[in-house]
């Protein structure tokens, strides 16, 4: 196992931050910490890197329980979401400083230093920098640089905070797949924090989606987005209209109009129930297909990349929903606003908890 | 990180148009002026012109008569042994207040300020009452043969006191700029608490130091309150520049007065060229923070 948690628990003075969590991650994976901020993902991974001390529980990193030991015996390697380079030293000698710290018996000659450190500049694409001064390098570099410097010391396993959310969207797509990249040839286990679900999915082997302490769900990204376990985890992955109804003999009622419930809600006899639909799985056209469409009109129309949002006032339903529809389809059916079109719900997911957004 | 270029090369016409009139201007450059001759060059030109009414020789003989360059030499010692002491101190409560969390913490905050806010006559009366050779404890430390007050001790412990938070406040702010980030990434990367001193915090902090050693030093020499009362002016023994200065001045006895205050004004110069040095040092300096 890379990284066993045994019910740790962490309180600030009244909050609790983490609530009895537990958790397995095998070993080479890349997992996503996945959840809104506050939710204490950045403090769990600072209490794995032996920033913060759990107030309980137990940590075990590659079969080697770390709990009770101080971070700098710990060998973790971790990355700051703003980096925190060494500002007076220079990259060779930031990547360089976590071996050069080692006690003398310990410590490779200048000459191994000197070659490890080239090794992985290499590795990040940042050979050409070895004498600048992180001040001297964009955001981007900056994180590679740092990322270099955390796996110098051999790190049991690499722990990133929110690597690629102070940089710019463009930047944080590329260093994204490199990274993604990068995994699949050094295979450290590594857990990332995000609350970016698109980065999150793009990125990681697993998913753990974490709220107020605990967690809410773990799984592959598929398993995770396809079949989420609560209202929390689906409606924390995407886009989604939320409908407040009830589950009544098999129906469930969105407004004045009712779908069919989920079978394994069939049987349920009265029970309020929240019902979701993504954007994308709203389907849209200008002849009703069949008698449970929806007749709407288009209020606005928003430009999505290669998708067009648009937002629909439907009969019966009591407010607006939004629908995501490739543009081909926006520019063959002529729509624009104003105009009356039909409205398919495709695809529902139906929880009865009592979860609150 | 913007750079001061870029927040001066606004368009010459927006210029035009936000500047005052003319007249404004002109007053209140003329005010400022008016205030640089009146507080600053005409004393300092005075103090000169006094200093050398008697002739160079006359000069030559105040600042180097014994009881001069004893006071000059006190006035060395000092400055030497409180501003590392104080520069030890402020690192102390800069860091403890800066990377830590605990208790108290707003209180030692504003308590720093203590000394700004205490007259300097007060601040060498405290120490008087503390170990003065009326009480308890001064009684007992003049038992085992040790004199603060009266002496060098209670002159050096005095100015600590007044000078303390120089380096202390011109730390804070900085290290507060700065954050534990580099200090935690130095812990996980498995550094010691001695080796993220000296190679991380250190190196970052070493200008703003500098700076506020240069403040701490330039008080230490002109502090007058405390040390007068602390001191007891005996000449040759307990006598500080400034202290000297005012028994010559009280003495009559301008001209040397002025001669010894002359070496205050140069040191005090000697302040403002190596501060100015700093400063832009500190901005050439400032990608860095």
């Amino acid at each position: 196992m890379g990284i066993e948690l045994q019910n740790i628990t962490k309180t600030f003075g009244e909050y609790k931050a983490i609530d009895n969590l537990s958790l397995n991650i095998a070993s080479g994976d890349l997992i996503a910490l996945l959840g809104p901020s506050g939710c204490g993902k950045t403090t769990l991974l600072r209490i794995i890197a032996g920033l913060e001390m759990a107030d309980s529980g137990k940590i075990i990193l590659e079969n080697k329980d770390t709990t009770n030991l101080p971070p700098r015996k710990k060998n973790v390697g971790f990355v700051f979401q703003h980096y925190a380079l060494f500002r007076r030293l220079t990259v060779f000698e930031n990547v360089a400083f976590g071996l050069k710290v080692l006690p003398l018996r310990e410590r490779p000659s200048r000459s191994e230093i000197r070659d490890k450190v080239e090794h992985l500049l290499k590795l990040v694409q940042m050979d050409w920098a070895l004498k600048r001064y992180p001040s001297q390098l964009s955001g981007g570099q900056r994180q590679r640089v740092a990322l270099a410097r955390a796996l110098a010391v051999n790190p049991r396993v690499l722990l990133l905070d929110e690597p690629f959310s102070a940089l710019d969207a463009k930047v944080r797509q590329e260093l994204r797949r490199w990274l993604r990249k990068l995994h699949d040839e050094i295979h450290v286990t590594s857990i990332f924090v995000t609350h970016d679900q698109e980065e999150a999915l793009e990125l990681a082997d697993k998913i753990v989606v974490i709220n107020k302490g605990r967690i809410e769900q773990q799984g592959t990204p598929q398993e995770v987005y396809d079949h989420p376990a609560n209202a929390f985890v689906y409606n924390f992955l995407g886009n989604v209209n939320v409908f407040h109804g009830r589950i009544h003999n098999g129906k469930v009622s969105l407004g004045n109009h009712h779908v069919d419930a989920p079978d394994d809600l069939k049987n349920i006899e009265e029970k309020p129930s929240q019902t979701f639909v993504r954007p994308h799985e709203i389907g849209i056209s200008r002849i009703r297909s069949n008698d449970n469409d929806l007749a709407g009109t288009i209020r606005e129309v928003r430009l999505l990349g290669g998708q067009i949002g648009l937002n629909l006032e439907c009969e019966g339903l009591d407010g607006p929903i939004e629908a995501e529809i490739p543009r081909e389809l926006f520019i063959n059916l002529q729509l624009e606003k104003g105009v009356q079109v039909f409205v398919t719900i495709n695809r529902v997911r139906v929880f009865t908890g009592d979860y609150e957004i | 990180m913007t750079k001061p270029e870029t927040v001066r090369s606004n368009p010459p016409t927006v210029k035009k148009r936000i500047s005052d009139p003319l007249s404004v201007q002109i007053f209140l450059i003329g005010l400022t002026f008016l205030f640089f001759i009146g507080f600053i060059f005409l004393p300092l030109g005075l103090v000169f012109s006094q200093a050398f009414q008697k002739g160079w020789s006359f000069y030559y003989e105040s600042i180097s008569e014994p009881y001069a360059i004893e006071a000059v030499k006190l006035t060395l010692l000092t400055v030497a042994i409180v501003v590392p002491i104080n520069a030890v101190f402020g690192v102390a409560a800069a860091w403890a207040i800066t990377k830590f969390n605990f208790k108290g913490k707003t209180a030692l905050k504003s308590l720093l300020d203590l000394p700004f806010a205490v007259s300097p006559v007060i601040a060498g009366l405290i120490f008087v009452l503390l170990v003065g050779s009326r009480t308890p404890l001064g009684t007992w430390l003049g038992e085992q043969g040790i004199k603060i007050i009266f002496s060098t001790p209670g002159i050096v412990i005095a100015t600590i006191f007044v000078t303390f938070p120089f380096i202390a406040r011109e730390l804070i702010p900085l290290m507060e700029a700065q954050g534990r980030d580099e200090e935690e990434a130095a812990l996980t990367l498995g550094a010691k608490g001695w080796q993220i001193f000296g190679k991380i915090t250190l190196p970052n902090i070493r200008w703003g130091l500098l700076y506020g050693m240069i403040l701490c030093g330039a008080r230490s020499i002109g502090e007058f309150g405390a040390v007068s009362v602390v001191s007891g002016h005996i000449r040759g023994q307990t006598n500080t520049i400034p202290l000297h200065v005012e028994i010559l001045y009280s003495e009559y006895n301008f001209t040397a007065s002025f001669a010894v205050a002359s070496l205050l004004v140069f040191l005090a110069l000697l302040t403002v060229v190596l501060k100015k040095g700093m400063e832009k040092h500190f901005q050439k300096n400032s990608f860095h923070l």
